[in-house]
């Protein structure tokens, strides 16, 4: 090695400039990989929004069509289910809806739904995951005398009234998720995109 | 270093020697100071294993191998994956890219003698990671399960069905089936993406170990450990860091940059990289009309198809890779670089870089006439040259070097009256010339003239 | 050493010919590729679903994908371009089976999602424009680039029938209109409803479309590639003068 004046200053100025913008090459770099782990083309393509025709859906009755690998059910609802849901709100855990992660803004209410007669739920229990069953009918031997329709997971027992809320002292503390829909028309919903008035979550 | 930074390195080092091991590989390690652009490809080659790692991880979340799925899983990757056709890419040109860079840094150690005492044992893993990397190569090749990936891997595999008595069951083994199948597939996959890398990581520890015990060779050839100051430092040597990591840098950024022009503007290299046939899917029942295999692989495509028997064939391809083991036998010339060599080292060199090429470049084509004899002949004169590094080990007598030019032309005349036919007397008598031709350059100028003569090497290095 | 270097020119001409995997021949006829065109890519898209996905999948490619690689709206591509009833998500696929494409044509109509690159574009556009009346094949039509297709003339309606020319007539390079000589070995025998000029800018836009298909990536590929030039170019100058700066040291 010869003996010259080593500008250290110039040596630093060069490294730092030489490592920034490396690491900014580095990190341009790096996008591609982490991209290739999202969701591709055939998963957003199985994920994608469902629609679905409610022209022959008739009171009381319930469909179950599939979103996103997930039970999504859509009910009818008489106007004398839809007058009693006032009536067994004491009996909720969360009857206005205000668990943020369990609806839409739209559904923060007692509704839960765009439009009060159709009723659009994800059918999954809140509580360990089994899909509870469809009890639109009032006082039911097992339910008994107070019931006004619902749902009941029959794993653990829990209920869920006839707007997917929770009842109190069940196994479930949430209530049932409503999943992001919309209407096409009168008669057509797309399952699993929102209306950007509704906006999001 | 900063008194905090200094206490957890000392407290790591106290528990395992990273201080010394960062100085005796990185900032105390003395390597040569006259590098050249032929020393660039040790770095390169370390580079493009990470990436073909790196790639290949990523790959394989999307890939499946299985022979009803896999050619969708490649398109699936290219289209529906984000960013998909760019790892795939990278990972198609790197396997070629390791190949040229691979050749390059071989054909360094055969320029400067690297192969030479004390670094035989350097040499000799890393002709164990040449065939690994041509092993890991050709059952990558068979992954993408087009026609080619197909064919190709079926030629290959019977080739080990040449062998006698055990062949047959060998083929079946290595397939799991009678024929390429779905089984072959899946197990090359797996050692294509596990097992194979852990042993070429293996390897190439062990190679810069081996390396790193006896210190780099250089261009000139001489050992810079003869020459040390006060402080017992080759005065001829330099600290691998900071100086050769920041010049590699700019190797790397050169290397990056035509690796990308190829990426993003060629990635098929005319169908040399990606073949136009493999974008079919394989189909059993079809053969191409012309199965090549991938141009790495040619030259000693061209070495198996010069014999006619397939057994030999076989033997005369496996001789042509494994002569390169013994080389630091062979060549025990003490002169080490080529700079101060003989001119006919000069000479002799020459031609076998223009015979490999050229088998490479017959490896591509169809089989004709003069082809074939080409190809023979190219063959001749790939292994002649290791017989002639040989007899340069040292200066010989005249008697011996035309002792030994007579007992070449002996032999390769016989093959030939042994294997003459009426087809093909004419080429063959016309094309006796090339290996003969050569031999006399070698042999018979050395016998008359000086031409043999080394040259005196230096004491310092010249840069 | 006449014959050697023959020989060697020989070989050299038939690697050029021999990298694409022929059929009946190398191609006769030979186009610009023009990707770029994405006008020419949306009529290619249109000829393509409409007279080629009925017996042809492209089940690597998805609607959607090629709606938004070629500036389609998603409407335009529901109401126009989809006839199966698949959704804008899904894959370009066709409801007959492998198995029924055989016993009806004879072949299973190969998939065409990466056939660009498996024959590349001249390939394509020759096998395209040498379909012609042959009586001596199975259903009178045959093809220059696969002799004895199972292939039917699907695109008869646009260009019509072509009927090989006697020796007398392609003997004769007559002009064909434009001042060329017309070497093509093909004359037409019956009239479909594109002009020649047009049947040809048709079959260039299909191929292009073909091209695309082949490698949607190709469309943002290169203009990644620049940029990434761009990088290591800008990133070489600050580690070249590193360098430079550090070997003042060695001498």
């Amino acid at each position: 090695m010869s003996e010259h004046e080593i500008d250290t200053g110039r040596r630093k100025m060069l490294t730092v400039s030489a490592s920034v913008v490396g690491a900014v090459g580095g990190a341009a770099a790096l996008v591609p990989f982490v991209s290739t782990m999202s969701p591709s083309a055939k998963a957003l393509a199985a994920g994608a929004p469902v629609e679905v025709d409610i022209s022959k859906l008739e009171v009381g009755q319930k469909i179950q069509v599939e979103w996103r690998r997930k039970p999504v059910w859509i009910v009818r609802r008489s106007q004398e289910m839809i007058s009693a849901l006032g009536e067994v709100e004491s009996k909720l855990r969360d009857p206005d809806s205000e668990a943020l992660d369990m609806q839409p803004a739209f559904a923060r209410n007692a509704n839960r739904s765009l439009k009060p007669e159709v009723l659009v739920l994800v059918g999954i229990c809140t509580h360990l995951g089994c899909s509870p069953t469809f009890r639109p009918e009032l006082a039911p031997a097992d339910l008994g005398a107070d019931w006004k329709g619902g749902f009941y997971c029959p794993c653990h027992g829990s209920l869920f009234d006839i707007s997917g809320r929770v009842y109190k002292n069940v196994p479930a503390n949430n209530n049932l998720e409503v999943p992001p829909y919309k209407y096409l028309s009168d008669n057509v919903l797309l399952i699993g995109e929102l209306d950007e008035e509704q906006g999001a979550v | 270093m900063s008194k905090q930074s200094g206490g957890i390195i000392g407290w790591i080092d106290d528990r395992l020697p990273i201080v010394s091991f960062w100085e005796d590989h990185l900032s105390k390690y003395y390597a040569p100071k006259n590098f050249n652009f032929w020393y660039f490809f040790g770095s390169l080659a370390l580079l493009v294993l990470v990436l073909q790692i790196v790639t290949g991880v990523f790959l394989t979340m999307h890939y499946k191998p299985d022979a009803e799925l896999a050619f969708a899983s490649v398109e699936y990757i290219m289209r529906d994956v984000e960013w998909g056709w760019l790892i795939r890419y990278m990972h198609s040109t790197g396997a070629s890219a390791f190949f040229v860079v691979i050749y390059l840094h071989m054909l360094r150690g055969l320029m400067y003698g690297s192969f030479k005492e004390p670094r035989e044992l350097i040499w000799l893993f890393g002709m164990m990671i040449y065939l690994c990397l041509m092993a890991e190569a050709f059952m990558g090749y068979l992954l993408p399960w087009g026609q080619m990936s197909y064919w190709g891997a079926q030629v290959i595999v019977n080739l080990f069905g040449t062998i006698p008595y055990i062949g047959e069951d060998l083929a079946v083994w290595i397939r799991g089936d009678y024929v390429v199948s779905d089984a072959t597939l899946n197990r090359f996959f797996a050692l294509h993406v596990v097992a194979v890398p852990i042993v070429l990581l293996g390897l190439v520890l062990a190679h810069i170990a081996a390396l790193h015990t006896v210190g780099s060779n250089n261009p000139d050839g001489i050992d810079i450990k003869k020459n040390k100051d006060a402080n017992g430092v080759p005065v001829d040597g330099i600290p691998f860091h900071p100086y050769y990591t920041v010049k590699d840098i700019v190797g790397i950024v050169v290397f990056l940059f035509i690796f990308s022009l190829v990426v993003f503007f060629a990635p098929e290299m005319g169908g040399y990289f990606l073949e136009h046939a493999n974008f079919e899917p394989a189909n059993p029942l079809a053969t191409p009309e012309h199965i090549a295999p991938v141009w790495y692989f040619t030259p000693f495509y061209t070495v198996l198809r010069a014999i006619p028997n397939p057994f030999f064939g076989v033997v005369a391809m496996g001789a042509a890779v494994v002569i390169l083991f013994f080389l630091p036998w062979i060549d025990k010339n003490k002169v080490r670089s080529i700079r101060y060599r003989s001119f006919l080292y000069k000479v002799n060199l020459a031609v076998f870089l223009v015979a490999f090429v050229w088998l490479g470049y017959l490896g591509m084509q169809a089989v004709t006439p003069m082809a074939s004899q080409m190809a023979l002949r190219l063959s001749e004169v790939y292994f002649i040259f290791f017989a002639i590094l040989g007899i340069y080990s040292t200066r010989r007598t005249a008697a011996y070097y035309l002792f030994w030019f007579v007992a070449m032309v002996a032999i390769i005349t016989a093959y030939d009256v042994f294997r003459n036919n009426a087809d093909i007397a004419a080429l063959t008598w016309k094309t006796w010339a090339i290996p003969v031709g050569y031999l006399f350059v070698t042999l018979v100028l050395a016998a008359f003239t000086n031409l043999d003569q080394d040259k005196p090497v230096p004491e310092r290095v010249t840069g | 050493m006449k014959n050697l270097i023959k020989s060697i020119c020989l070989t050299t001409l038939l690697v050029s010919t021999s990298a694409w995997a022929a059929g009946g021949g190398g191609p006769i006829f030979h186009m610009n590729v023009d990707t770029g065109n994405q006008k020419s890519l949306q009529r290619g898209a249109k000829t393509f679903v409409n007279y080629c996905l009925s017996c042809h999948s492209a089940a690597f490619s998805r609607y959607n994908r090629v709606a938004a690689d070629l500036g389609i709206s998603e409407a335009n591509m529901r109401e126009n371009m989809i006839f199966t009833g698949a959704k804008l998500g899904d894959t370009m696929t066709v409801a007959m089976t492998a198995q029924q494409g055989k016993a009806w044509f004879g072949a299973t109509p190969p998939d065409l999602s990466v056939k660009a690159r498996a024959r590349g574009a001249d390939w394509l556009y020759s096998f395209l424009k040498t379909f012609y009346i042959d009586d001596s094949a199975a259903r009178g039509i045959n093809n220059k680039m696969l002799p004895g297709t199972s292939m039917p003339h699907v695109l008869w309606e646009l260009q019509g029938f072509q009927a090989l020319k006697t020796a007398d007539e392609h003997s004769d390079h007559g002009d064909d209109g434009h001042g060329a000589a017309n070497h093509s070995p093909f004359k037409l025998a019956v009239a479909g409803q594109q002009t020649e000029e047009e049947y040809d800018r048709t079959i260039k836009d299909l191929v292009n479309f073909l091209v695309y298909l082949a490698e949607p990536a190709q469309l943002q590929r290169k203009s990644v590639g620049v940029g990434v030039l761009f990088f290591l170019f800008a990133f070489g100058i600050f580690a070249y003068y590193l360098k430079k700066e550090y070997w003042k040291d060695v001498h």
